[in-house]
């Protein structure tokens, strides 16, 4: 091997038993846990510290979110099923599955977009509540994450795809990577669904 | 890669794919008895119980099998765990300093 | 499989790194050393820059309210009319001076530009595991370091609720500087998290052979140490930037309680433009989550690279390696469920306060083991006093005082009445300037000749050295004792309006002088710097007889670094071997009559 190359980018370390971007996504995702953490921490503090913050949370649309979850549950069953075709060796099967992920992921935002722009067509804004300011903070920063992860996606499905032809075992490990942040995301709006949209209001009405 | 090594890939990939409609399924009904018993009128002790119950076993579902967690190696679960731990602290620590000191409420 | 590791044009890049154009290969780059030489530059561009701020604010403590001779008018109008520094500007000052040091200054010296450099060489490795990612860390550094600079030139100036950004106030405070602030700082965390990755994977993956966990030299385990504080505490303040920034342009309450009245108006609540019901203490658990075990991040790789220069200019094995690295991993655990002895005066209330002062106590533990182990393997050691080792045998007491001056403060009834005072300032100045600093200058004394293959003027070491050791007492001591009167910091007039400051306030006097005495003895180090780079390249690979691996790469090490893949053979600190001719023993250099190194690493 020349000096020059960097070891274990694509196979793994025999001690460790993992190849370099299977570690270093795990860790960005443990990054992730406690950025979620801080921003769930503010939403508990809030909840329980402010008798002005409950009744939001009777503004927001279930069914959109519902349908919403079950869009990301989809999107994650069809990018592990990316991964899975990639194992088989089947191109076809990859874009396929690819390609719906990030559709998915597309409907997900549309919906959102719509749920947005209903509040403010209400005037509800994040200004109007402290509910309303951790709900629109929540689910926007969860939504550039939908966004990021539909645009790395995106470029694994089409410029990306390249890879196959070149080193299909890097692709492969790439799409895993991919993978688990896509899934990871899809994990942060399972907590993020309950406890935004059905939690009963912690005060009652005045 | 010799082909029995991609062979012996496929022959995991199916037994994978097959977990993978299976979770599927679990978590389209979890998620319809989530919203389910939101519906239910309980105190909101146990609603907020219930809710993140049930959210904790569909994550650990996505995490596990979706995110291959429950193979993995050594390594990824100490550096987890390790993170778990210091997301309950951030997590709960400045709602119970608030809620405990002598002007809460 | 394993040949073409590399997507095609990287490979490329790495045969053909002769051809590279002066933008690939000094601005585009992704190796590790000039990245690390890249982030070395603009950190100590930044401390140069916080430390001129610093000393303008020293002129109105010492001074105050008088015109500031020769320069005042290069400040303006708005800012110093008729040379008068205006309190306003004075908080802008203070504010930027923390906010640059710590974030713009220190961390990227010390992680960015040590790490950078010394980690991948010290295992043995041709690059970082991420070369990629490591050259966008650094852009995000910069451009955090761009829009952070540029808050000086917005209505209104920069930040000026102090680098703790505490809302109510940081938000009520002009806009534009506040939300430049916040901006910045998303850059330089996402930058932070990005270099996190690159160095835990690196160090995990890329060991050479032979390169146990317990044979990593002790800067390696700081490193890693620090890598991981880095990763795990920063998001918490990436997300309370984002509330307080949504409170800036969105006019949410995260943080913004009810019924706030600031200049007769009300500012939150019914009627107003804010709802309110948000807390400022969220704002302080979430900012002091990151930023207690950002303490530690200041002070890990400086504590490194003392070890490094320790055992090397002892010419004996560390004292306590073991407990040593056993103490950096209990300090890293540690250091995330600290914080809130920052908050003792919040009202937390006794059990909260308890809890934090008992685990403070417990911190100080493992900070003693290391400062003991340090200090105890200088026994029986033949001590050369090299330049490195002079700042490093000066960082000893040093950092002692200032760990020593944080008990008071851990403990919550002395916190009482030290809390807010200028007794705080000098207790971590004195780690983090005579502490961390001088550990960064011994650093660079030290692996110059590794880095440029050019040996530094030891005149003009010596020149630079002494000055600044009594000059840093000379500022940070008196703070000590005027913190003790009760006098407050952040006070544009230096506590001039408080009685209870009236005896203590002619100190800031000699604070002052020693701040510019100071500044005048980094000249010496300047001008060795610069000039030693245009003496002939005569450092050869190892000028110091080391023997961690970094030592067997040619100086400057090429791209790649090693000639041939180095392994490591044993321990990293085989000094005075009994029975070996020379007085140390290389950690590469294999066994007599050995074949292959030790088995794959565990």
């Amino acid at each position: 091997m020349s000096a020059a190359a960097i070891p274990y980018t694509v196979e793994p370390r025999p001690d460790t038993g993992l190849n370099n971007v299977k570690i270093g996504i795990w860790l960005f995702l443990a990054s992730e846990v406690m950025l979620f953490g801080a921003l769930f921490a503010g939403y508990i503090l809030l909840r329980v510290g402010d008798p002005g913050f409950g009744h939001g949370s009777e503004e927001l649309s279930i069914p959109m979110a519902f349908v919403n979850t079950l869009v990301l549950i989809t999107s994650s069953v069809t990018m592990v099923m990316a991964w899975a075709s990639c194992m088989r060796r089947d191109l076809g099967k990859f874009k396929l599955y690819m390609g719906l992920t990030v559709a998915l992921g597309g409907c997900f935002m549309v919906i959102k977009y719509f749920e947005y722009t209903a509040k403010f067509h209400h005037g509800i804004f994040p200004s109007t509540s402290t509910f309303m300011a951790i709900y629109f903070t929540l689910t926007g920063l969860h939504a550039a994450h939908v966004l990021a992860g539909m645009i790395v996606n995106g470029y694994f499905w089409l410029p990306g795809a390249k890879m196959w032809e070149t080193n299909w075992q890097q692709f492969t490990n790439r799409v895993e990577t991919s993978g688990l942040f896509w899934h990871f995301v899809d994990l942060v709006w399972i907590f993020l669904f309950p406890v935004l949209y059905l939690l009963p209001v912690p005060y009652a009405h005045p | 890669m010799s082909d029995a090594h991609a062979h012996a890939h496929e022959i995991d990939v199916d037994h994978h794919v097959r977990i993978y409609m299976r979770v599927f399924a679990a978590l389209a009904v979890l998620t319809v008895i989530t919203v389910a018993v939101a519906y239910l009128h309980l105190t909101t002790a146990a609603a907020v119980a219930l809710a993140l119950f049930i959210a904790t076993i569909k994550g650990s579902l996505v995490a596990c099998y979706f995110m291959h967690l429950i193979s993995e190696k050594k390594l990824i679960y100490v550096v987890m765990v390790v993170t778990v731990l210091f997301f309950f602290f951030e997590l709960l620590i400045p709602t119970i300093s608030e809620s405990i000191n002598i002007h809460a409420g | 499989m394993s040949e073409h590791d590399h997507a095609a044009p990287e490979h490329a890049a790495h045969e053909h790194h002769e051809e590279l154009s002066f933008w690939r290969k000094y601005v585009f780059s992704t190796d590790h050393k000039m990245i690390g030489i890249q982030y070395s530059v603009t950190g100590l561009l930044f401390l140069f820059f916080g430390f001129c701020l610093m000393m303008l604010m020293r002129w109105q403590l010492a001074y105050p309210n008088q015109p500031l001779p020769f320069l005042g008018w290069l400040f303006g109008e708005d800012r110093m009319p008729g040379g008068i520094m205006l309190p306003e500007f004075y908080n802008q000052l203070g504010a930027m001076h923390g906010t640059i040091m710590v974030f713009l200054g220190v961390v990227p010296l010390a992680v960015g530009g040590f790490g950078n450099f010394v980690v991948p060489l010290q295992i043995g490795a041709p690059d970082m595991a991420f070369p990629r990612l490591n050259m966008l860390s650094y852009q995000c550094y910069f451009v955090g370091g761009v829009v952070m600079l540029s808050s000086f030139f917005v209505p209104q100036g920069a930040a000026q609720s102090g680098w703790t950004s505490y809302p109510p106030l940081a938000e009520v405070n002009p806009f534009w500087g506040q939300t430049f602030w916040l901006v910045g700082m998303l850059f330089l965390i996402f930058s932070s998290l990005l270099g996190a990755v690159n160095f835990i994977t690196t160090i995990i993956q890329l060991r050479a052979e032979g390169l146990t966990f317990f044979r990593l030299p002790i800067f390696v385990w700081a490193q890693f140490v620090t890598a991981f504080l880095l990763l795990l505490a920063f998001p918490p303040l990436q997300a309370a930037g984002v509330f307080q920034l949504m409170d800036m342009v969105a006019d949410t309450s995260f943080f913004m309680p009810e019924g706030l009245v600031v200049s007769g108006q009300l500012a939150s609540g019914e009627g107003a433009a804010r709802a309110g019901g948000g807390s400022p203490i969220l704002w302080q658990h979430l900012f002091w989550f990151l930023a207690h075990p950002e303490v530690y991040v200041l002070i890990l790789p400086g504590l490194g690279i003392v070890a490094e220069i320790v055992a090397n200019n002892t010419r004996k094995p560390l004292w306590g390696y073991k407990p040593i690295v056993y103490s950096l991993l209990a300090l890293g655990f540690l250091s995330f469920i600290v914080w809130a002895h920052h908050m003792f005066l919040t009202g937390m209330g006794s059990t909260m306060s308890a809890f934090f002062q008992t685990t403070t106590m417990i911190i100080s533990i493992p900070s003693v083991v290391i400062l003991t182990a340090l200090i105890l393997s200088l026994w029986g050691g033949s001590i050369r006093f090299t330049v490195p080792m002079l700042f490093a045998l000066a960082f000893l007491p040093m950092f002692g005082i200032g760990g020593l001056t944080g008990l008071p403060l851990g403990l919550t009834a002395p916190d009482i009445h030290l809390h807010d005072t200028y007794y705080v300032i000098g207790h971590f100045h004195y780690v983090v300037a005579p502490g961390t600093l001088f550990a960064l200058f011994a650093g660079i004394y030290y692996w110059y000749p590794k880095a440029t293959g050019r040996r530094m003027s030891t005149f003009l070491g010596h020149l630079h050295f002494w000055p600044s050791l009594v000059f840093m007492n000379g500022i940070f001591f008196p703070m000590l004792i005027q913190g003790l009167a009760g006098m407050q910091r952040r006070l544009a007039d230096g506590g001039a309006s408080y009685g209870h400051s009236q005896e203590v306030i002619w100190l800031h006097q000699v604070i002052s002088f020693s701040a510019w005495g100071l500044a005048l003895a980094q000249l010496p180090f300047v001008v060795n710097f610069f000039a030693s780079l245009r003496s002939p390249k005569t450092a050869g690979e190892n000028p110091w007889h080391a023997t961690t691996i970094e030592w067997a790469a040619p100086s400057p090490p090429p791209h790649g670094n090693f000639a041939t893949v180095p392994a490591a053979y044993r321990d990293p600190y085989e000094y005075s071997v009994p029975g070996e001719a020379e007085d140390y023993l290389p950690q590469f250099r294999p066994a007599e009559g050995a074949a292959a190194p030790a088995a794959v690493p565990a």
